[in-house]
């Protein structure tokens, strides 16, 4: 297999030249996916018979608890590829999708204790799923606060993997750990509302904040990205070249 | 050149000997402070002693971690161990060793002290002694990862417990519920086998990952 067009991207100008169409699409895309979807769910997909109208964050909060998730995955990945092949952009990924993992966590969070007002009468539950959900916004932290405190770049990038391989490690015990715990100290207190089967009507619009959700995790992720790459290689030429177009210098 | 990185350990802790008896005064401290904010009532207590003192020995633990590597980091030793022809990840695995033996397993044979002036029911006190027993070398060896990452930063001390916290959420879970289930009559076999295999599977990684951590540190200039 020609492993050529892989080696390609751990170039940084080539990253910079060839996503620079791509984040406009991004961008675009996911404004209208989050514009759509949010409309759609907000005021024309039907109500919930138990909930009434507060089931409606769900079109927030399912998209964003998913998102979190996939987030810290892909740094996972990104941290192994950093580590094994030393690709600089990789461990730019992995720093800069942090923030982002951290904030969209707490978004997911948040919604959740809105929406667990109504339904379950508290803001906050100690429920399974919601404690390792804090847990994993913890970890996002950590790694935000090592990668800050570091000063030699290099070493930053690199003992901001390695943690996050040891996070990737560590959360799925994390996450048994949890479940069993709560099943030992209350039995199945509350139980998500959900139904097992939900109509197309209301299920469509959230498929769409979905997608509107990874789409708009790519796009921020690349402007920051391509912001990063422009600081660290402001001295090369191609760079001054591309400032010079763009009439900044 | 091994059994020589475990002396010296343990030469290094006996000549700052009031250093090493730090964490274990913080960890009797921590715990009396629970009675004393919650109320003497022994009702209360008994089921919360295996928390308190769990609580109290992952605190105590995560305030001895910045020393397990800072020092040798600062002065070039750790440096010389890593050009030594001994694998570096060896040599870390006996600092661990060593970090465990002068304050987890001082914590270990106190704590039946502490559960007594908790109030614990005597049932207990054989699953919390197994269970810290198992369960602080696992502390160690997660808490080392954490020392090793933060090696460089000055005052890293805040950043590595923020690191190392979310990561000793299992370990609290299954260490602390034990005496429960021996509260209520039960053998806490499960709890227990999941911090075996806990502890098996950190002595296998915890140290490769240290050394890579420190070597990162070592070389990032």
């Amino acid at each position: 297999m020609n492993w050529t067009w892989f080696h390609k991207w751990g170039s940084p100008k080539w990253f910079f030249q060839k996503t620079e169409a791509l984040v406009l699409w991004f961008g675009f895309l996911c404004l209208i996916l989050l514009v759509v979807g949010t409309v759609w769910g907000l005021a024309f997909a039907p109500e919930d018979i138990k909930q009434g109208n507060s089931f409606r964050i769900f079109y927030i909060h399912v998209p964003s608890a998913i998102l979190a998730q996939s987030i810290f995955m892909a740094m996972a990945i990104s941290a192994v590829v950093g580590l094994v092949w030393r690709m600089k952009l990789a461990h730019i990924f992995v720093q800069v999708a942090a923030p982002i993992g951290a904030s969209i966590t707490l978004l997911a969070l948040v919604t959740g204790a809105i929406w667990g007002k109504p339904t379950w009468g508290t803001w906050w539950v100690w429920d399974a799923r919601l404690t390792s959900t804090l847990i994993q916004f913890f970890i996002y932290l950590g790694i935000i606060s090592l990668y800050q405190s570091i000063e030699n770049r290099d070493t930053a990038y690199k003992a901001t993997a390695i943690a996050c391989l040891v996070g990737i490690v560590n959360l799925p015990i994390i996450k048994f750990s949890v479940n069993w715990w709560k099943t030992l100290h209350q039995p199945a207190t509350f139980k998500l509302t959900e139904a097992p089967s939900m109509a197309a009507e209301m299920w469509v619009p959230g498929l769409i904040m979905l997608v509107g959700f990874y789409l708009f995790f790519a796009f921020a992720v690349l402007v920051r990205m391509r912001s990063e790459v422009l600081e660290r290689e402001k001295r090369t030429a191609w760079v001054r070249e591309y400032l010079e177009k763009k009439n900044v210098l | 050149m091994r059994g020589g990185a475990f002396r010296y350990e343990f030469l290094q802790a006996y000549r700052r000997r009031s250093e090493l008896v730090n964490p274990v005064v913080f960890f009797v401290m921590v715990c009396a402070m629970f009675p004393l904010a919650l109320g003497s009532n022994a009702q209360l207590l008994a089921p919360l002693a295996s928390g308190i003192v769990w609580v109290a020995a992952v605190l105590a633990t995560i305030l001895s971690l910045d020393q397990m590597f800072r020092q040798d980091f600062d002065d070039g030793i750790l440096e010389q161990m890593e050009l030594s022809e001994v694998p570096f990840y060896q040599i870390v695995a006996f600092k661990i060793l060593a970090h465990w033996c002068l304050t987890g397993l001082p914590l270990v044979i106190l704590s039946p002290l502490l559960a007594m002036m908790l109030y614990m029911p005597s049932e207990s006190y054989l699953s919390l002694i197994v269970g810290l027993l198992i369960g602080t070398p696992i502390l160690s060896l997660i808490g080392a990862i954490g020392a090793a990452l933060t090696v460089k930063i000055r005052r890293g001390n805040i950043v590595l417990a923020l690191l190392v916290m979310p990561l000793y959420v299992p370990i609290l879970i299954f260490g602390s519920t034990a005496p429960l289930m021996a509260a209520e009559g039960t053998v806490p076999a499960a709890q227990l086998l999941w911090l075996g295999a806990i502890l098996v599977l950190m002595a296998t990684l915890a140290p490769i990952t240290a050394a890579l951590s420190l070597r990162a540190n070592i070389y990032g200039s």
